[in-house]
């Protein structure tokens, strides 16, 4: 009973989620071009909003690249660098550092749109499951901290990312070698596979659209022409008309 | 093709950089943009208008898109002035751009709605009854019935079939007309002219059932009875682009910018043309902002402003410096030179009526009407002489009905003005002062009740012995107390004099300082005078709310008529209330009173129809010995207010229905059996006893008026003063009715009408309203029909703001179940056919009207009134009774006779205002037009009017307004009347047809036809008077001038022969019901102020959306900075407004823009939006009418008697409501009343499933 409960969350759920995510972001981002967006309250309310939004930011995109490089770099890797003791040091640190800013973010933010009678209304039912899903993924990760100080070996660490980079690689490792694994680690990936199902249900699409390209951008005047662009010799977007 | 696919791309997309690398070129997709390119893409433009009493009456576009109405855009295609005229485009605001609104919001009426418990006693007894049966069994039932009537406006609709809802009211009105008659049925839809053919359907259906339409002009109070006082009009002004050939403008009480926004644009153009204008409000309006000079008059004390003013000029203007243009003017148009009977009166002189030519000897050779023929003195030949024009000589002969100088005998006379030079001697005349009566919120002087005045008068011999004269001129002059030198009492030597009426007193009264008061006086005068009558007065209907109306609106018409400006281009008297204009009004009442097929139909004034019937005359609490006047002849002036509507009645001068206790379909058939013709046997009848009228019972079961259909009108939740007594007794359900009944504060009981000592509770059997949204009235009604919005139908739309008519046109077909108004009323006709033969066949109707004015019985009683009933004169059908008319109704066939152009227009022709022409050229071409019908029956060959259009058509046709051939023909009839040509103003658009397509292609300028007293044409802008002045066609009044003094015997009793200051009435609303229930808030007594409002589309329709976002969400009133501070009320506090009448609750605007002691709440904010439960009465706020009550005044029950005759909408008694005084103070708790409704009527076993939608 048991094995077919991991095999079913741990093998097949996250395929299930990865089509969703994929798919469904595909799918949205072709059909619902205007639902496309982060659905900002900033214009109804700024209070709260600098500490939450920025803290939540900064810390939830640090996790979500610690995550990811932590669980699929290969140990071939990353060994020729660190010992994975050294490597969960540095995990527990950054990420604990992180966690807590985020959590102050998050809190802060769901604090605001739970109580800001104007947010409240203009807010829809996912936006609100959302927001409290991430809290409660982020007080899991938290709570993994006392746990993984436990056992400071990295071997956690290790069988985690055997089983994210199993699937990643489509050969999932046997779901039975999670059983022995403490409850918050479980529930954290199971609510983590979760939130990528949500995704393009969601306002996280926007992190498909985070604007990278601000950064490298040239030009502050972006003329979209019909002119077949390349071949002409001329500097300026702009033609004559007799041309 | 894929936005994810382009996305791909990125790397391959193409870049250039120009400007030195500060702008990029790319190729990246742009179909994005497609959005913003379809937002405003649209796949028809349709024009329409909106129908909401609005003057605008402004062309729209309204876009289509999909299927679906998205927005509208004002027109921009109307016909150019002329030359130096501004043109009147863009004409629309705020408002009406938000009406695309209602067609998809959630207050949509969707479908057929009924009563659930209604519904069930109908399906039960339907299964074994027949439908008049079924309906019998049910309203038969006490359980039965109250087990409906008392939830009404506690919810509990169903939704139910077409089929059925028309079946079973089909079913309501047979059983009504065969039960107690046909005149129980009663209709309520107001403004034709807003939605013609809408207003049609019903009034069609219920002429040719028997029903009664009812008014709303006066109801509404937007009716100056001073207008057909004065001039035998309705109502008549100049459209606004005569505005702009002003050169002094005064807006006196109207809102120009907040009400008249489409028109606004003239106003602020005549004053960029050089305009001086004054603005008259009590509050800083968004108009005052207009005004050179702004007079912030007390409010409720216009007329002593008025009265001040006009002393002024009469002063420096007439008498000091006598202006030729005044003089001259005064003498050819006004009553001025006619001479008045003056009489001994308790040792004192008053004046009397004008003198007749039958007061002479042989009647001065008058041998037609002479005793309807007023007299003057030549002032070259110093005989008395009968001028032309008077109302004597409009009937029974022809050639002399003008206002040429000219006396009878067809030789040129100059009437003189004032006897002061050819006088026998000086003498006293008393004239009535009652600016001394106190009132608590109002200032009063101590002069005298009655004030003598030395006037120079001559003795004449009569025929009758000798008699004392004066000319109205001269009396005119007294009663303003200008000093002319002649000494005596009661003059003013100056502007200081603390006299009646000199600046210096009326400062006193309204608080203007009497330098403003002369400066605005003078160059009012000053601007007439040099520009031949070009000052002009907007007015809007706040002076009119008030009970002493009269004396307000004379007092501005005196002074435009003393300084020559009525009827002259850029001048006059400007009462701009609502679309009271229906402008091809000849062509469109055969088509909705059915006289196509019967005359007459039955008319009432609603006013005294809801105070009856709604029971508010239960709880007056004005005595009218408190408004009769010192100088009243003696007469019958006993009794209470409802008193004096039931003579009225009885003498044959304001209708009454339903009429009698006996059914009306019974009484021809028991005059055949006496022997004799019905309306002998109803006068003989009425006198003996065996026939009563119904009005004086109005409580007993069988005089109920019993099934009501109010359709495009918010009768209980925007025009319904006394709100909640129309709830307690007409509804009979939930009410909060606060103050006691005569009967229980023990006060003087009606002597004419039938007390009970139990008042009823629920008269009506049913209530149907039409409409498209879920107003007040839906709510309260036991069946409620989804109607079309005004971009739905096809109809007709005019105002009197401008020339011209357009159409609404159906720019989508109707919604969910929606039908027209027309196709509505045409399925409850079929209905009503179908089941009708169950009790009624073809009867004989016998219907009761009251004497008409514009047809030959006005002149009825041309002296004193005589009550037959008392038995000082025999009742005369027509005479000294209402006139008694046999008509067939063919029940069966209803239906079909609805739907065809009936034989009379053919037999008898058509006509207006007095005025009759053949049609049965235009009948023709109907039948071309529209088709026939083919069909087997009563109707075969007969002009279809199946459609909307179709009727749009017959309107069209058969009006002078739209049809050239018609105009020519309706000038030479009244040619043959005035003996003067008028053809010529129409003839050059003889050939000229305005046809349904040609008004949706682009509105169209009307034809000038004698309907209206004013010109459509290359010369001038339309102007009320205009033809009466420069075409020389009398004024429809008994002089057949303007009328300036009121001989009429009531008119005398009750002070009002010349105009003079009345202070508001004391309603005594406040004393028994304050401190009932303390909340432990201060409390504020203010005058309650119900002005036409900003954030509602004209005066209806608050529940908007986007008007309620722009304003506050929900009900407000408004109050001063200082009365908010004594009460420790603060901007946007819950606050809670009552007194005898009920309560209401609104967020309070705190705003340093009001004046001290008022409040101002906005006109029809129903109680369906935001609005909490009041702590007084523990029912939900309430609306503006929750505090207000109807009281009627008797001078506006006069008929019979020229311009003082009945007409429907045009003379009787008004809803006047601003006397009115609220407590006001802040709620401690503001409660929303969410909670199911356990009305005491619910019994506990009978909350299964579907009651518990109640």
């Amino acid at each position: 009973m048991q094995d077919t409960l991991f095999h079913i969350l741990f093998v097949w759920y996250p395929y299930v989620c990865i089509s969703a995510f994929v798919f469904g972001s595909l799918i949205r981002y072709d059909r619902e071009q205007y639902t496309w967006k982060a659905s900002s309250s900033q214009l109804l309310r700024k209070r709260q909003l600098f500490w939450g939004s920025n803290l939540f930011h900064f810390g939830i995109i640090f996790l979500f690249f610690g995550h990811a490089v932590g669980l699929l770099t290969p140990k071939a890797v990353y060994s020729l660098f660190i010992t994975p003791e050294q490597k969960q040091l540095i995990a527990i640190v950054a990420g604990g550092i992180a966690g807590t800013v985020c959590f102050v973010g998050l809190t802060l933010l769901l604090h605001r749109r739970l109580t800001d009678a104007r947010i409240r209304q203009t807010s829809t039912y996912m936006d609100l499951s959302i927001l409290i899903i991430l809290w409660v993924q982020l007080v899991l990760g938290l709570i993994t901290v006392p746990f993984s100080l436990g056992h400071t070996d990295g071997s956690v660490m290790i069988q985690l990312s055997h089983w994210a980079q199993g699937i990643v690689t489509v050969q999932p490792v046997d779901a039975r070698t999670l059983q022995g694994l403490d409850w918050p680690y479980l529930v954290h990936l199971v609510l983590g596979m979760t939130i990528f199902l949500l995704f393009p249900f969601s306002r996280l699409v926007h992190i498909w659209s985070a604007p990278v390209k601000f950064v490298t951008r040239r030009g502050y005047q972006v003329v979209r022409t019909r002119r077949p662009l390349g071949g002409h010799a001329s500097g300026s977007a702009y033609k004559p008309a007799s041309e | 093709m894929s936005h994810f696919i382009d996305r791909l791309k990125y790397f391959r997309s193409t870049k250039e950089a120009f400007s030195n690398g500060h702008g990029i070129a790319t190729n990246e997709d742009r179909q994005w943009e497609d959005g913003y390119r379809q937002r405003w893409q649209h796949d028809k433009v349709v024009r329409s208008t909106h129908g909401a009493n609005c003057t605008g009456s402004c062309s729209w576009k309204i876009y289509v898109k999909g299927g679906i109405v998205t927005w509208e855009t004002q027109q921009t295609d109307y016909p150019r002035t002329r030359p130096d005229l501004p043109n009147h485009e863009p004409r629309g605001c705020s408002r009406g751009a938000s009406y695309s609104w209602y067609l998809y919001s959630g207050n949509r009426v969707k479908y057929p709605l009924i009563r659930s418990r209604l519904v069930r006693h109908w399906r039960e007894a339907r299964k074994t009854l027949a439908p008049v049966a079924a309906w019998k069994s049910i309203v038969e039932n006490p359980e039965k019935r109250n087990d409906y009537i008392q939830v009404r406006g506690h919810g509990g609709f169903v939704r139910a079939t077409w089929d059925e809802v028309t079946e079973i009211i089909g079913a309501a009105n047979a059983y009504t007309a065969k039960t107690y008659g046909p005149d129980r049925v009663i209709g309520f839809s107001p403004i034709p002219a807003m939605s013609m053919v809408s207003y049609a359907a019903g009034s069609r259906y219920l002429s040719l059932l028997g029903g009664v339409c009812m008014s709303f002009y006066d109801w509404y109070c937007d009716l100056p009875p001073s207008s057909p006082q004065t001039w035998g009009e309705q109502t008549d002004v100049p459209e606004s682009a005569d505005w702009y050939n002003a050169g002094f403008i005064i807006l006196w009480g109207s809102n120009v910018p907040q009400t008249r926004t489409p028109d606004a644009h003239f106003y602020t153009e005549a004053r960029y043309r050089g305009a001086k204008s004054a603005v008259i409000c009590p509050d800083y309006s968004e108009a005052a902002k207009f005004g050179d000079i702004w007079l912030s008059v007390k409010q409720g004390t216009d007329a002593a402003l008025a009265m001040a003013m006009g002393h002024v000029i009469l002063t420096e203007y007439h008498v000091k410096r006598e202006v030729p243009y005044f003089r001259d003017y005064v003498r050819q148009y006004t009553d001025m030179p006619l001479l008045v009977r003056l009489v001994s009166q308790n040792g004192k002189l008053v004046p009397d009526r004008l003198l007749r030519a039958s007061d002479f000897d042989a009647s001065l050779g008058e041998t037609n009407n002479a005793e309807w023929k007023t007299v003057g003195l030549d002032e070259v030949s110093g005989k008395i002489v009968v001028p032309n024009g008077s109302i004597g000589f409009r009937w029974g002969e022809q050639g002399k009905w003008n206002i040429e100088e000219k006396e009878s005998g067809g030789n040129p006379t100059k009437l003189r003005l004032s006897l002061a030079d050819v006088k026998d001697e000086f003498a006293e005349v008393a004239f009535p002062y009652f600016g001394n009566i106190a009132h608590e919120h109002f200032t009063h002087t101590n002069h005298a009740s009655v004030l003598e005045r030395r006037v120079p008068v001559k003795r004449l011999k009569l025929a009758d012995g000798e008699a004392i004269v004066a000319t109205v001129h001269d009396l005119f002059l007294a009663n303003y107390g200008v000093d002319r030198g002649f000494g005596g009492g009661n003059v003013a030597a100056s502007f200081d004099d603390d006299t009646p009426y000199t600046p210096a007193w009326a400062e006193k009264i309204t608080g203007v300082t009497r330098d403003k008061i002369v400066q605005v006086a003078r160059e009012f005068a000053t601007n007439a005078e040099k520009t031949k009558g070009r000052s002009m007065v907007i007015i809007g209907a706040a002076m009119n709310h008030w009970y002493h109306a009269d004396m307000n609106y004379r007092g501005v018409i005196n002074m435009l008529v003393m300084c020559g400006c009525v009827g002259q281009s850029g001048g006059g008297w400007s009462h701009y209330v609502g679309q009271e204009k229906l402008r091809p009004q000849a062509g469109w009442a055969p088509l909705a009173f059915g006289l196509d097929w019967s005359r007459p139909s039955r008319q009432q004034n609603s006013t005294s129809f809801f105070y009856l019937h709604s029971n508010q005359w239960r709880y007056e609490t004005l005595d009218v010995k408190e408004i009769l006047s010192p100088t009243a002849p003696p007469g019958p002036w006993d009794g209470t207010i409802i008193d004096y509507n039931m003579r009225s009645i009885r003498m044959g001068w304001l209708p009454a229905y339903p009429t009698l206790t006996q059914n009306s379909l019974e009484i021809a058939g028991k005059a055949a059996a006496a022997g004799m013709e019905a309306p002998a046997y109803v006068a003989k009848s009425l006198k003996s006893g065996d026939l009563e009228f119904a009005w004086e019972d109005p409580d007993a079961p069988r005089n109920y008026p019993r099934n009501l259909f109010v359709w495009r009108s918010n009768l209980l939740g925007s025009s319904g003063k006394g709100h909640e007594y129309f709830l307690k007794h007409l509804l009979g359900t939930s009410h909060g009715v606060l103050g006691k009944d005569l009967g229980e504060e023990g006060r003087a009981k009606p002597t004419e009408v039938r007390w009970h000592d139990e008042a009823p509770r629920g008269k009506l059997d049913l209530l149907v309203t039409l409409d498209f949204r879920m107003s007040t009235t839906c709510v309260y009604s036991d069946i409620v029909l989804p109607t079309a919005t005004w971009y739905e139908k096809n109809d007709l739309n005019t105002s009197d703001m401008h020339p011209f008519i357009h159409p609404l046109t159906n720019a989508v077909d109707p919604v969910w179940e929606a039908k027209s108004d027309w196709e509505i009323y045409k399925a409850i006709a079929k209905a009503f056919s179908r089941v009708a033969p169950e009790v009624l066949g073809v009867e004989k109707d016998v219907v009761l009207t009251p004497i008409m004015h514009d047809a030959p019985a006005e002149l009825a009683q041309a002296f004193e009134p005589k009550d037959w009933k008392t038995g000082a004169c025999e009742p005369i059908p027509g005479k000294t009774m209402p006139a008694v008319t046999v008509v067939e109704r063919d029940y069966p066939n209803l239906y079909k006779r609805f739907t065809a152009l009936g034989p009379l227009m053919e037999k008898v022709g058509n006509g207006i205002k007095g005025i009759a022409w053949k049609t049965e050229h235009e009948v023709d071409a109907l039948k071309h037009l529209n088709g026939v019908v083919t069909e087997e029956g009563p109707t075969k060959g007969m002009a279809r009017i199946d459609t909307d259009i179709d009727a749009a058509e017959m309107l069209l046709m058969l009006a002078p307004e739209t049809n050239g051939e018609v105009a020519v023909k309706a000038w030479a009839a009244l040619s043959k009347t005035t003996g003067r040509d008028h053809v010529h103003l129409a003839a050059v658009k003889e050939d000229e047809k305005i046809r349904f397509r040609d008004v949706v292609a682009q509105p169209r300028k009307i034809i000038s036809a004698p309907t209206w007293s004013g010109l459509e044409s290359e010369k001038v802008c339309y102007n009320a008077g205009y033809t009466n002045v420069h075409e020389l066609i009398p004024w429809r009044t008994l002089s057949g001038r303007q009328q300036l003094y009121q001989d009429h015997l009531w008119m005398r009793a009750f002070g009002e022969g010349f105009c003079v200051y009345r202070p508001p009435i004391d309603l005594k609303a406040i004393k028994g019901v304050q401190g009932l229930k303390p909340n432990g808030e201060k409390e504020i007594v203010l005058n309650f102020i119900t002005p036409h409002q900003k954030w509602g589309i004209h005066s209806t329709y608050t529940d908007n959306l986007l008007m309620l976002t722009l304003s506050r969400g929900g009900p407000i009133v408004w109050l001063s900075e200082t009365d908010a501070r004594k009460v420790g009320i603060v901007d946007n506090d819950w606050v809670e407004a009552y007194n005898a009448n009920g309560a209401l609750v609104a967020r309070a605007v705190v705003s340093q823009r009001m004046k001290d002691g008022t409040l101002f709440m906005y006109h029809a904010q129903e109680k369906i939006v935001n609005v909490p439960g009041s702590e007084m009465t523990g029912q939900r706020g309430g609306i503006h009418n929750s505090v207000t009550r109807a009281v009627l005044k008797p001078t506006h029950m006069i008929g019979g008697y020229a311009q003082l005759a009945y007409g429907f909408n045009y003379y009787g008694t008004i809803g006047t409501n601003r006397d009115e005084f609220v407590v006001i103070r802040k709620l401690r708790k503001v409660d929303w009343l969410e909670r199911p409704f356990k009305g005491k009527q619910e019994p506990a076993a009978r909350h299964n499933k579907p009651e518990a939608a109640e």
